[in-house]
Formats: C-alpha cells, sequence, structure tokens
C-alpha cells in the first residue's frame, strides 16, 4: 500500500479516523508524534543495557571513590568514619611501597609493549606476503594469547626454576651459567617483562598485520623505483603510512600492560617477591585488599590508577588525533 | 549544513503530520504506555538485582563447607556419607588452596553470604579479623555445654587459640609442629641426625655442593611464607615476635635468629630461594637435592610417596634441633572448624562440626596419618601406627616442648609478617641484618599500637 506523502492529500478512510484533536486520542490521552515516540522508544529499548552499564560499572566506582574517603578496614560493610582524602594523602607520601610500585609499572609497561611493539612489527613485515604454511605459522602465534594467564606463570615458573627448571639446563649447553631468573630481586620484573612480550607479541602482530594490509602498494613502489632499499621503504614510506595503527595498538596493549596482575601473582606470590621487586599498582593495591583487609587505602590506590590510566589514554589519544589530522 | 535543532523538529513534526493518521497511530506511543514500560523496565531491573533468598534454609538445601584443599579435607570427605545419613541432608563441600579460600570469605561474608555454612580457618592467621568482623558464630556453649563431646580432650594450646574475645569460635582439626627432614645415608658420618642448630649448619656447610645441584639446606625462603617456619629458630634462639606487647623483633636474640636462619640458606641453599615457600623447596628435598629440609610435618607423606619422591628409603624425621634457648618449635591448630555467622543451617553445621572433630573421628584420621588436636588421639598407641616411628616420636616431642604459635598474634597478620620478614630476607641474600632488623622493629612498632586500637571490639 502506498504510504500518503506531504504532497498527497489524506484518502477518505484516513480522514475518517483522524481524531478530532491531532494532539490527542478520541479518549482524551496525549498522543506522541513519531519523532517523539521514536525517540522514546530508543531510550526504553536502550534502558535494561544503560541499566547494566550503570549497575556493573557506574556503581562500583562510585562506591570505590566512596570507600576511598574512609578508613574502611576488615569489612566492607563495618562502621566506618570519613576521613577525607587522608587516604590519598598517605598513599602519595608513601615512598616504601606506593611510588615504587608506580616505577615499576612505568618500568614493566614500557619496557614490554616496546619490545612488544617492535617484535611485533617486526613479525608483521615477515608475514605480510603470503608464503607456504603462513596459515600454520599463524596459528602457532596465537597459541600463547589463548592460553590463561595463570597457566602461562606456572607454566614459565616450572621452566625458569633455578634448581629444577629447563631454561638452566639449555644455559649449561652453551655455557652461560645458571641464572635465578624469578628467583632474584633484580632479575624478576625484566623475566616478568619478557613473559609478557612472549605471550602477546602475537597480538601486536595481528594488530599491525591488518594495519598493513590495507596501505596502498603503489608508494612503496614508486619508491623501488626511484632506487629506495628496503629500509628507505619501510622508515620513509610505510612507517608514516602506518602510525596510525601503531599508536592504536600502543594504546590498546599498553592499557592492558598497566593493569597486568595474573602472571605477576601466580610467579611471584603476594607483594611482587619477598623485596616487592616485581609489585606493581595492581598488585599492591590487590594485597592492601585481599592480605592487609584496608579497604579505604586499597580504594585510594586504586582511584589514583584509574586516572593514571586515563590521563595516559587521553594523552595517547591526543597524540593519535594530531596524527590523522 | 548542519539543521538547527528546532528547525529539525518542526520539520519532522510537520513529516509526521502529514504522514497522516494511519502512520500516525501506527508509531503513537502515549505518555501513560511509555511510563509503564520505563517502570516495568526499572521495577524487573531494581527486583531483580534486590531479591534475596529466603531467610530460612530450604529443606532441601546442602549444609555447605568451605575447606583448604589438604589431606584432613579429602580424608574427611570420604567419611560425608556417613554423616550425611545420619542428619538427613546432603553435604556439599567445596576444596580451595589457602589464598582462594581466604579471598572468598572476604568477597562473600562482606556481602553477608548465607551459602557458606561450616568455614575451615587458620585460628592464626584470620580467627581475630573474622570475629571483630562478625563473620564466625560464637561456639562456647555448643562446645562446653556437652559432656560427650569433651572439649577439655583438646590439647591445651590448640584449645586456647579457638577463643577469640572470650568466645570460642573454632575447634582445631589438624595441628602441625615442624619436623627435620634429613637424609639418613649422608648423616651417617655424623652419627644421624643433628641435635643442635650449630651442628646442622656445620653439616649444611660440609654437604653443600652448590655447584653440583646439592644444597645443605633447603627451607622457605618468601619474605611471607618463611616467617611461620623460622618462628621455631626465634624461639629456640630466646626470642619472639612481641614482648610485653611491645616488637621483639629487634632483639639481640632476634637478631642472631635472622642472621642464622639467613646464613643456612644463604651459604647452604639453593639458587633463588627468596621465591620459595613450602611448593618450590618441598620438591627439592623430594628429589634429593638437600641434606636437610625443616617444614611442617603434616607433609611428611610427601616424602614417601613413590610419585614424587627419590627418598622414599633416605628418609629420617627428628625433632627440631635446640638453639641456644633450647628446642623451642611450634605447635599449631593450622587449621580449625567454624561456622558462618550467616548460615541458615546452624543447627547442622554445629552436628557437622561435632561429628568431624569427636573423639573417635579424630582417633580414625590420626590412624590414617593426619595428626589432630585431641589428646586421646595422641594418648592411643594404634593411633600412631600410620605415621614412621621416628616421625611419631620427634612429633609427641616437638608438641611437649612447642609454643602455640608461629606468627605474631596480631589483627591484620599478613601486613605483620611482611614487616618481621623483611631482616630475614635481607639475611638469606647476605646483607647486614642489624639495619634491615631496626628499620623493621620501628615498623612493627607502630604497626602493633595500631592494630591493638583496631582489637577494641
Amino acid at each position: 500500500m502506498p504510504t500518503p506523502t506531504s504532497t498527497e492529500a489524506p484518502t477518505a478512510a484516513q480522514r475518517t479516523a483522524a481524531p478530532v484533536d491531532r494532539g490527542t486520542t478520541r479518549r482524551g490521552r496525549k498522543v506522541l508524534t513519531f519523532e517523539q515516540a521514536n525517540r522514546r522508544l530508543k531510550w526504553s529499548l536502550l534502558s535494561p543495557a544503560l541499566g547494566f552499564v550503570a549497575l556493573m560499572i557506574i556503581f562500583p566506582l562510585v562506591f570505590t571513590v566512596n570507600l576511598s574517603l574512609t578508613d574502611a578496614f576488615g569489612a566492607v560493610n563495618a562502621d566506618n568514619v570519613y576521613i577525607g582524602l587522608q587516604n590519598f594523602a598517605d598513599a602519595l607520601t608513601d615512598t616504601r611501597r606506593f611510588w615504587p610500585a608506580v616505577w615499576r609499572t612505568v618500568y614493566f609497561t614500557v619496557g614490554a609493549v616496546a619490545l612488544e611493539t617492535v617484535l611485533g612489527l617486526a613479525l608483521a613485515m615477515l608475514m605480510r606476503k603470503a608464503f607456504r604454511g603462513m596459515e600454520i605459522v599463524r596459528t602457532v602465534l596465537m597459541v600463547p594469547l589463548l592460553a590463561t594467564p595463570v597457566a602461562i606463570g606456572i607454566l614459565w615458573l616450572l621452566i625458569l626454576d633455578p634448581t629444577n627448571g629447563i631454561a638452566n639446563h639449555l644455559l649449561g649447553f652453551v655455557g652461560i651459567p645458571p641464572q635465578e631468573f624469578l628467583g632474584s630481586v633484580s632479575q624478576s620484573l625484566p623475566t616478568l617483562m619478557l613473559i609478557d612480550v612472549w605471550q602477546w607479541t602475537p597480538m601486536m602482530t595481528l594488530l599491525l598485520l591488518a594495519g598493513l594490509s590495507t596501505l596502498p602498494e603503489e608508494p612503496e613502489e614508486a619508491a623501488l623505483m626511484d632506487g629506495a632499499n628496503a629500509w628507505q621503504r619501510f622508515r620513509h614510506i610505510i612507517l608514516p603510512m602506518l602510525r596510525t595503527t601503531v599508536l592504536t595498538a600502543l594504546v590498546l596493549r599498553g592499557v592492558d600492560a598497566l593493569k597486568t596482575f595474573d602472571v605477576i601473582y601466580a610467579t611471584k606470590g603476594p607483594g611482587g617477591g619477598s623485596g616487592f621487586e616485581a609489585e606493581t599498582l595492581n598488585v599492591y593495591a590487590y594485597g592492601l585488599t585481599f592480605d592487609y583487609q584496608e579497604y579505604g587505602l586499597a580504594s585510594a590506590v586504586l582511584v589514583l590508577f584509574t586516572l593514571f590510566i586515563v590521563a595516559i589514554v587521553v594523552l595517547l589519544r591526543r597524540r593519535t588525533g594530531r596524527t590523522e589530522a | 549544513m548542519t539543521m538547527p535543532p528546532i528547525r529539525r523538529r518542526r520539520r519532522a513534526a510537520e513529516r509526521s503530520r502529514a504522514a497522516g493518521p494511519v502512520a500516525h497511530a501506527k508509531h503513537a506511543l502515549s505518555r501513560r504506555s511509555f511510563g509503564a514500560l520505563v517502570a516495568a523496565t526499572a521495577g524487573a531491573a531494581t527486583l531483580s538485582a534486590c531479591a534475596s533468598g529466603p531467610r530460612t534454609a530450604d529443606p532441601n538445601a546442602p549444609l555447605r563447607i568451605m575447606a583448604i584443599n589438604h589431606v584432613w579435607s579429602q580424608a574427611i570427605a570420604e567419611y560425608l556419607p556417613e554423616f550425611e545419613d545420619l542428619v538427613g541432608r546432603r553435604v556439599s563441600m567445596r576444596l580451595l588452596t589457602a589464598d582462594q579460600l581466604s579471598n572468598s570469605y572476604n568477597v562473600k561474608l562482606n556481602a553477608s553470604a548465607t551459602d557458606i555454612d561450616v568455614m575451615m580457618v587458620r585460628a592464626l592467621q584470620e580467627q581475630i579479623l573474622f570475629t571483630r568482623n562478625g563473620w564466625l558464630a560464637d561456639l562456647t556453649d555448643l562446645v562446653e555445654g556437652d559432656a560427650a563431646y569433651d572439649w577439655e580432650d583438646f590439647q591445651d594450646a590448640p584449645r586456647e587459640r579457638s577463643v577469640t574475645a572470650e568466645q570460642v569460635v573454632s575447634v582445631p582439626v589438624v595441628t602441625e609442629r615442624p619436623a627435620l627432614y634429613y637424609r639418613k645415608d649422608l648423616l651417617e658420618p655424623f652419627g644421624g641426625a643433628p641435635a643442635t642448630l650449630d651442628e646442622m649448619l656445620d653439616i649444611s656447610l660440609e654437604l653443600a655442593d652448590r655447584d653440583n645441584g646439592f644444597f645443605g639446606y633447603v627451607g622457605r625462603g618468601q619474605r611471607s611464607g618463611a616467617v611461620t617456619q623460622w618462628s621455631s629458630f626465634l624461639y629456640s634462639f630466646g626470642g619472639d615476635f612481641t614482648i610485653d606487647g611491645q616488637s621483639g623483633i629487634g632483639t639481640p636474640e632476634a637478631i642472631a635468629a635472622y642472621e642464622f636462619y639467613g646464613r643456612l640458606l644463604n651459604e647452604a641453599g639453593p639458587p633463588g630461594v627468596t621465591n620459595m615457600s613450602l611448593e618450590q623447596a618441598m620438591p627439592i628435598f623430594a628429589q634429593g637435592k638437600a641434606a636437610f629440609y625443616i617444614d611442617a610435618d603434616a607433609i611428611y607423606s610427601n616424602f614417601l610417596d613413590p610419585g614424587i619422591s627419590t627418598v622414599i628409603d633416605t628418609v629420617g624425621f627428628a625433632p627440631f634441633p635446640a638453639g641456644p634457648a633450647g628446642s623451642v618449635p611450634h605447635n599449631i591448630p593450622s587449621w580449625s572448624l567454624g561456622i558462618n555467622e550467616f548460615s541458615l543451617l546452624r543447627d547442622d553445621s554445629w552436628e557437622f562440626i561435632r561429628w568431624a572433630s569427636s573423639p573417635e573421628m579424630v582417633a580414625r584420621l590420626q590412624a590414617d596419618g593426619i595428626p589432630g588436636a585431641r589428646q586421646s588421639a595422641w594418648d592411643d598407641a594404634a593411633t600412631l601406627e600410620a605415621f614412621p616411628p621416628d616421625l611419631a616420636e620427634s612429633m609427641r616431642i616437638n608438641a611437649e616442648n612447642g609454643k602455640g604459635t608461629d606468627r605474631p598474634d596480631v589483627i591484620q597478620v599478613g601486613r605483620a609478617r611482611d614487616i618481621v620478614g623483611r631482616p630475614l630476607v635481607a639475611g638469606i641474600l647476605g646483607e647486614s641484618v642489624p639495619p634491615v632488623a631496626a628499620d623493621a622493629d620501628a615498623e612493627f612498632a607502630d604497626f602493633l599500637v595500631r592494630d591493638n586500637r583496631q582489637r577494641e571490639f
């Protein structure tokens, strides 16, 4: 049936069905316009999802901020007193645990993500052109991504065990003395970074490979005709065109690396080891919550950590925006 | 060009009117029906969010027990059908590691959860905190008002540790002391197991061949995890965690104990020992790579298990060696049972505890090789037949000499262990202990003031 448009006059049947007043029904109820009804229906349909988001994200966030302003200890539902910003002051002046944890978080994230980006880009460049067995290589590359972090932690703990692990046996074949790896105060964090690199480089590779596949081939071909070598083509043609993808991958992986917890806890235990050598902000906040039951201070640390992550994301997004512009 | 919002709305309204009454009626939604839709959605969401279970137990609900994955739990699980027949209720038992168990309690009981009835707790680790939080039910009348249960039969040290704020809040089911595990074949030239700590250190240093992967001594070296085993060294050097309510970790006795333990592991122990707790240290001795190992006597069966041990025929068991203050090991209730204050099945929960810690069951379990807390079981020679004779003897001697705690007696045990463990790690790493101990002593003194304040409940 043809729908009436503004240029067509209403039919007789339509005129008969029309209410006396366009804004009300025959029983006097107010009738919404199509646009109003559509808009309200949209909100109605969205409201369960919005309610879920509010319940699962906004409520815990508000609850945590509220808790961070109290002296909550022992139990969350126990009596507690509002102490203003005291927990934040305590955290920010704590040079024994908080600031070293901030430094380790930054060190771990920057080190791991930088290595993953370089290796991921190198692997993506190698896998850019089709070759025999490419599907198998890509599948094998995905394996570390599929394993759970705790399983990875335990696996590496066994491999790197200074006494019984296979790593020291292998090093012995090439004349390198046994290493303590995760058992050493100084080697723990670099070892954890390498485990992170082993697990997450494939994701960087896949992201960058996707970016590489969208690049036009003509500029590179033109450079090739002009006599540019492989490094020059990569440095001056591919990399500038890939910058947006690289920055997006950095944001995604960077935020994820900042929040690393499972592998560190599985390999180093509470407090990130005997000398707190692998205690990042996440591990510190977990310890405050579950080992010390200092819920107020733990919430303050988590609020600061969240602000820290948001600040980094905003900075990187601005950088991405400038590049895109 | 973007159209201003008012004009856009007007244009849309005109289009809607022009579309005629049929189209209009098709998409019309009255305010009332819109309100009803929103109210229904919000109501459903609120009801589903706020709905709580019935406050009385379902007659068919199982009795839920949360327990540590431990030989005791595995053994009692085999006898559960007997209990189910007794009370006419199904039992659901969930086994977790110690950390998972503690975290589950923290998460669930912070929300006043009713889906835990019987709780397996560490009386020395969590009991004061849980009692302060009101999570453990008062069992005083139940244990003391039942002559057949015979509360007085429990050994003094574990029984005393069941009491917090003048209430019995747990019942001990597993007790633990340190045992000296040693290699009989290697110790023969030295006349057997050492009687003193100094002898043990000397022999450890002599037998250690670290370049070839053999160690004189292996033990826990993690900052927090090592504190409980180190406590026996501390007591045997004449020290204690607290003395008259003040920090005791800066005393000369404590520093001597720190230095001794540090030297033992630093000079005769395996590499990476500061990352070792029970799970890492035990396999080293089980695989024949160490001459001595001191840890809980409850784990002895690992060394007699052909699946993981190469020292089945060569392992020996001895009492804790004497230090300058004699042999003073710990003798503790490592695991106890309590009832969740929010449980809807408190009567059946008590029936379970009464059954699982009855004189008969403790004797049965001890005969299976799980040391209990009842004196009647220890007095019955038949219950000790499951243990190797030298282990049974060392357990008896250690129980006689033992102290009832192996960690600071505070609310925040986790933080206290982190502080106390710092000089221990310094010693193991070969650093100078006194400055670290002085720093830790000051921190521990501040901590005790705060902890005492929190204890007023």
